[in-house]
């Protein structure tokens, strides 16, 4: 077994490599179909769970704060990320407030916690406990957590009301905005380096 | 310049989980370091790609056709579609708005159809035909996978805002249930394609090149 370790298998066309030492900025190429296989990732164990914990606290602004508000001959409303999706539970729809839910709320903190999880454990150099539950959880979420797509709705929604009413975008919304840079950066694929180093 | 070998030359099979190159020696089930089952192949892929694939097609229809939300502002109320917003925004001069909701909602579900039946129908004639250029195309389609979710949260955030009654109010409709079905659909799709399926006729050909060269 401790052979196969040094190789790399490009996922997309089943070419196997030797893995190569990357200088900063670098990245492999798979010669025959062209994929990214390796990337250099600088980031220690320590600016990851910095980075993580930074998130979670944002997480919470994004959450508890409203996104915007909007305000109609005197009247005032805001919304949350949660209200918006309590806004699709009503009716025969009901169904893509779960997927909502899941994309804008649920996907993302449960990323967090897992990744804080096992970095914790990662400081001291070890695995946690449950460690390839959480790894593999962590690369199932991946595609379903979509903030980036959240904030850029929230955008979009600002240019849609502000020709009605007047809209004034929210503390949620800036946190948003961080948070989805955050996360792309902490919870991306080189996550996996941790199976390596550990 | 040698072509790399291909994994199972060499009787290995990658972890899809936690990227390990496992040994198949004695045929394990389970990566030994993560424990997510192995295959050689997705299971199934090419019906799986073509059965979400297919939903996601029918779902396409009553999305673009229901309207995906009501908005009653001083009284009257009226049912928008997807392509209705676009338009509107087109015409109220911010055609930038206007392009970023049809490239989400319209053009990206469309160029996902479109390319995925591509690589379906290729990979299933063991087509030899541009297989770098499918594999990015492959990779494209997985890139562009979630953006149209882009309207689901839009009409989301929308008519969470507006409540106020009789002044003004935004309702979200049924279409917007097809809509993101469309969307879960064609994710789950792209996932379900094997992009080494364009390669596995490749191992022939290769010899066969080398032979040549020599």
């Amino acid at each position: 077994m401790a052979t196969t370790d040094r190789l790399i298998i490009c996922e997309h066309c089943d070419s196997v490599y030797e893995k190569v030492v990357l200088a900063k900025r670098q990245k492999a190429l798979c010669q025959r179909c062209g994929a990214v296989i390796q990337r250099y990732n600088g980031m220690t164990v320590q600016q990851r769970l910095a980075l993580a914990l930074t998130a979670t606290v944002l997480w919470i602004f994004a959450n508890f704060y409203p996104v915007m508000s909007i305000s109609l001959q005197g009247l005032k409303n805001s919304a949350t990320l949660w209200d918006s999706v309590l806004a699709l539970s009503d009716g025969p729809i009901t169904f893509m407030a779960m997927v909502a839910a899941i994309a804008m709320i649920i996907a993302p903190i449960i990323q967090l916690a897992l990744l804080i999880w096992v970095l914790l454990f990662a400081l001291t150099n070890r695995r946690s406990p449950g460690f390839a539950p959480c790894m593999r959880w962590l690369e199932t979420l991946r595609p379903w957590s979509m903030l980036e797509v959240c904030l850029l709705g929230a955008m979009v929604a600002v240019f849609k009301l502000a020709g009605m009413l007047d809209v004034l975008p929210g503390i949620g919304l800036i946190a948003l905005a961080v948070l989805s840079i955050l996360l792309i950066k902490v919870a991306g694929r080189d996550v996996r380096d941790l199976w390596d180093t550990l | 310049m040698n072509s790399p070998p291909f994994a199972s030359e060499l009787n290995l099979c990658l972890c899809h989980s936690c990227g390990l190159a496992c040994d198949m020696t004695g045929h394990p089930h389970q990566c030994p370091r993560c424990n997510a089952p192995l295959h050689m192949r997705k299971a199934n892929s090419l019906a799986r790609t073509w059965a979400y694939m297919l939903a996601a097609l029918v779902f396409y229809i009553p999305a673009n056709v229901l309207p995906v939300m009501n908005t009653v502002m001083l009284g009257s109320g009226a049912d928008s579609t997807i392509i209705g917003g676009v338009l509107e925004f087109w015409e109220h001069g911010a055609w930038d708005i206007a392009l970023i909701i049809f490239i989400a909602s319209i053009a990206v579900p469309g160029i996902k159809f479109v390319a995925i039946t591509l690589l379906l129908v290729t990979a299933q004639r063991g087509s030899q035909w541009a297989c770098r250029q499918r594999s990015k195309l492959y990779r494209f389609v997985e890139l562009i996978g979630y953006w149209s979710m882009l309207d689901v949260i839009v009409v989301a955030l929308v008519a969470a805002l507006v409540k106020f009654q009789a002044l003004g109010d935004i309702e979200p409709r049924a279409g917007i249930l097809f809509f993101g079905l469309v969307v879960v659909c064609t994710m789950l799709s792209a996932m379900s394609f094997d992009p080494r399926l364009m390669w596995e006729n490749r191992h022939s050909e290769e010899v066969m090149d080398e032979a040549r060269s020599h």
